[in-house]
Formats: C-alpha cells, structure tokens, sequence
C-alpha cells in the first residue's frame, strides 16, 4: 500500500522528469515495436512464399502414360512430398496463353507445341527447405524419361538465408533498444533516489526494512516501463496504420506479441531499477 | 546492551580510526565519549549504529554482533537504537509533526495512530504547542528536540547522540542535557559524543570514555585499567 502510494507521488512530485523517462522509453521500445512489426510481417511474407516452394519435373515426349503415373506414386511415397499433379503438352501452352498473353499470338501460330509435359510437385509443410527438395529433385531425375527438375535451388537458398538475417537483425537492434529503455529506467530511479536521498537516510536511520524503501522505487520503475510500452504499442500502432494506408500492406502483430511486450517492459523496468538500487541505495 | 571487542577501524586512505578499543555500556547507563577532533568519536557512534563495521574485533550492541549483521538486515537493530546528530537532519518541508510521523509511519505504525503518536513523542520533548510548525522555522534547540522525538518513535533502549549539542548555545545544550538525563532516568541507555568538557564537568556523576587518536585512554568507571595499554589482540 505504502508502495504504491510513493510510486504515484513520485509521478506528481515529478511530473516532467517521469514524464520526460517515459516519453524516452516509449521512444525507445517503439523501435522496438517497428521492428517486431517489420519482422513478423517478413516472417508472413516469406512463408506465404514459402508455400510455393515446389519441384517441376519434366518429362519427354515419349514418355508413357503408365510411367508417368509410376513415377507420380514413387514420389507421393515420399514424406516430403504433399502432392503431385500432372500437366500434359496441351496443359502447359493451355497455361503460357494465359500467363504470357503477350505472345497469345505466336502460340496460336505454332504447328508443333515445342512445350514439355510436367509433373509438379508440391512438398509438405516442413519440407520447403533446400535439402528436402534436392531429395525430392533427385528421386525424379533416376527415371529415363525425366529431362529435367527444376527448383530454383539458389532462390529456395536465398530464402532461407532472408529468413535467418531478418530474425538476427530484429534480435540484435531490439535488445539494443530494449537496453536503452532499461538503461533510460535506471537513470530515471537513479535521479529519484538522488532526489529523495535525505528521506531516504531517515528511512534507514529509524529502521525501515530493506524492502519498505527500496519498493516504491522497484514499481516506479516497472510502471515507467509498463507506461513506455504502452505508449511504445500506440506509437507503432499509428505508425502501422500510416504505412498500410499509404504505401504498402502490412500485418499487425499478433496480441500475444503485444501483451509480451509491455509485460517485458515492466520487467525491464524492475530489473533496471533494482539494479540502480543495488549500485546508488548504498551511497546515500 | 553495548560491547566492543578490541574494535578496530582502519581506513584505506586515512589508517586507523580506531585502534583496539574495548567498552560496555550497560542497560541504563548514560555515558559521554569524549576527545579531540579526530580521536574517532564519531568512527565509534556509527559501529554502534552499523552504518559501518569493524575492521576487527567485535561490536555488539542489543544482542546483534556486527559479524553476522548485513547492511540488509541493520533495520532490526535500528528499531532497538536512536541516533541523534549535530545537525538535527530534518527534512525540509515538513512540519515537527511530520517528521515525526515520517519515521512512525516507515517502520509500521498504522495510519490512524500517526497523529496522536507523533503528538505523544512531541509532548515527550517539551515541543507540544510547535508541532504544527516548519522544522526550518524552529530553533536549533527545538529542531534538536524533534529529532530526539524523532528517535524516540521505536521506543529504543539506546540513545546514541553525535554532538548533539554542537550547534546549540549553552542554554539550549543544558536543556537538551536535562531531556537526556530524563529519558536515562526511565531506563534507556545514553552514549553521548562531545567535545564540550565544560558540559562533561558540569555531570560529574556521568560515566566519561575518553578516545586519543583512535585509542580508549580514560574511562571514569574503570580508571585503572584503561589506562593501560590494551591486552593482545587475540588472547
Ligand atoms: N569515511 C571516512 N573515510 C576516511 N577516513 C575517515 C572517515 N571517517 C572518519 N575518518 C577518519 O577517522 C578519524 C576519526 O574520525 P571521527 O569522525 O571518528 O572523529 P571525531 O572524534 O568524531 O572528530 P570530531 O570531533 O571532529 O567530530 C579521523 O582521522 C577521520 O579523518
Ligand atoms: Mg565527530
């Protein structure tokens, strides 16, 4: 009770300075944010990609029906592998006149369609990455028949390594910002014990408990810190809605996200100033 | 109620501040610590308060020794031992009420107790009809009382006093002297520090301790054997 009672007046003896720390963190926690943002919508992206990640088989034109069909049950055998699906000569001019319609003309001209016929292959969730489809490509590619697989095996790889530096960079630059929030709480509780140090030696002059005058302190922090990340959501929240009205699409971050956020704000600011109380409550 | 044990204070820059000092103040006893300036009065009132602990040997005071006490748990004995300084340390911006309340509140006593608590401990002083008042407007001696109010509020068993009279004039000390001698004579145990020998000779019945450079070299209940040098350290 008496907690929280000396938490709140330290916001009213203090306004500007709480204030002006909050404003900070929130400043601070809302890169943070963007870059939660900026990464889950990363993550979104390349899994919707993901998704499409696939292996084409070609087939010759000799090859037979009954040894197509051989080959489609071999490779549904596999645990990589989803599904296959057939497309035929007339399938695949079939779908160049639709998706190149520009040359509409020249395969309508055509006495011979010089396109081949193509199993393709759809892998399963968990197994778009590069190893399962080279397994998958070089199964295909024992028959006699097949001409040719085709993956995009650079592009599955330059995937995967999007993937991996999009999560590293959010890593790295949000715990950098995060530090900087807590760094912002310690120095904010830094300057309030500074600022309450007579008080304080009385406190311990007449026998306050430890834990009597260090807590006003440990939930002046963890509010800041609760208040910063609030207005840190706000602020990234604006900034959200503003970049998909005017420039591109994006996701928000999922709730869970949200509440970890400004719950790991409010730890920070605990762990920030009880660490400033450790380092300065012996000094005054 | 307080023992040292061949104490020893040393300090990184400055050496020793105490030097292998043994005392006892009983329960009730009313003692002064004197010396020059600089013979480690001060050094001696804040081992006693564990604000600071020995380099070696042992202090003891109301059963908590100083070498299993931790700054984290000094609280316990702060609650059993006042301490009062030469410059009062009121806090600003509070009424003599207030500062009385402050320390009544911060150790537990219930809210609505508070007022009629602080008013009883001011009564205790002689400051009743001014505790309404800023503690900056009140005099040196008043101020002096309020804070001996002050570290009355946990009803301790020790008095320790810092020149408690250094900033008064003589009449404000004498007053201050009488308040002590009132309290020692309901039970509780006094250790004054002071440098004022004109005040010491003026209680010829009070116990004197005399420090010289860090050393106990007179001690009026024990004349003889103070006197002489200490006995090795670790017999
Ligand atoms: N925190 C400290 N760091 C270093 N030296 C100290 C410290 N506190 C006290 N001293 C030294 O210890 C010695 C004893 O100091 P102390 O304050 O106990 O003397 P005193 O008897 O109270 O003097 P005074 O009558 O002037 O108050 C002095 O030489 C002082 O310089
Ligand atoms: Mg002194």
């Amino acid at each position: 009770m008496h907690a929280i009672r000396e938490a709140l007046a330290a916001f009213r003896r203090a306004p500007l300075l709480t204030a002006l720390s909050t404003a900070m963190v929130a400043l601070a926690l809302y890169v943070v944010g963007l870059f939660a943002v900026a990464s889950y919508n990363l993550h979104e992206a390349l899994e919707r990609v993901e998704e499409r990640v696939e292996v084409v088989v070609y087939v010759r034109d000799d090859a037979r029906d009954s040894e197509i069909q051989l080959l489609e049950e071999e490779l549904r055998s596999m645990e990589e592998v989803a599904d296959t699906r057939y497309y035929s000569k007339e399938d695949a001019l079939q779908r160049a006149r639709v998706d190149l319609p520009e040359f509409e003309e020249l395969f309508t001209d055509l006495e011979v369609n010089p396109l081949p016929a193509s199993v393709e292959v759809e892998l399963g969730a968990g197994f778009r990455t590069p190893e399962s489809v080279a397994r998958v490509a070089d199964r295909a590619s024992i028959y006699p028949f097949v001409e040719a697989t085709r993956y995009g095996q650079e592009w599955v790889d330059r995937l995967f390594l999007l993937r991996r530096i999009g999560g590293i960079t959010t890593a790295i630059l949000g715990s950098a910002f995060a530090v900087v929030a807590a760094l912002i709480i310690g120095t904010a509780v830094r300057i309030a014990i500074f600022a309450r140090r007579e008080e304080i030696h009385v406190m311990r002059l007449v026998g306050a408990t430890h834990g009597f005058i260090r807590r006003p302190f440990l939930l002046e922090g963890a509010l800041t810190g609760i208040l910063g990340g609030g207005l840190a959501v706000a602020l990234t929240y604006a900034s959200y809605l503003g970049v998909s009205r005017l420039i591109f699409r994006l996701e928000w971050i999922p709730l869970e996200w949200v509440v970890a956020g400004i719950a790991a704000g409010g730890l920070f600011g605990l762990l920030a100033s009880a660490f400033a109380l450790r380092r300065y409550l012996r000094e005054v | 109620m307080i023992k040292l044990n061949h104490v020893t204070k040393e300090y990184a820059r400055r050496g020793k501040a105490l030097d292998d000092v043994s005392f006892q103040v009983k329960k009730g006893e009313f003692a002064f610590l004197t010396g020059h300036s600089g013979s480690g009065k001060s050094t001696t009132l804040r081992l006693i308060h564990m604000a600071d602990f020995p380099t070696g040997g042992e202090v003891l005071v109301c059963g908590f020794s100083s070498n299993v006490t931790t700054p984290r748990d000094v609280w316990k004995l702060r609650r059993r031992v006042g301490f009062v300084f030469q410059e009062f340390r009121l806090l600003p911006g509070r009424t003599a009420l207030q500062n009385v309340t402050f320390a009544l509140e911060v150790t537990g006593t219930p809210r609505k107790e508070l007022a009629s608590q602080g008013r009883r401990l001011l009564a205790q002083v002689g400051l009743a009809v001014k505790s309404g008042m800023q503690a900056h407007e009140l005099s040196g001696g008043e101020q002096q009382r309020v804070a001996i109010a002050r570290a009355l509020a946990n009803e301790p068993l020790v008095l320790l006093a810092d020149e408690p009279t250094g900033n008064l004039d003589e009449r404000a000390a004498r007053g201050i002297m009488e308040l002590f001698r009132d309290l020692n004579a309901r039970g509780m145990a006094v250790l004054m520090a002071t440098h004022d020998l004109d005040l010491v000779r003026a209680y010829p019945d009070v116990r004197v301790l005399e420090l010289n450079e860090g050393r106990l070299v007179f001690d009026s209940a024990a004349p003889e054997v103070a006197d002489e040098p200490a006995p090795a350290r670790d017999a």
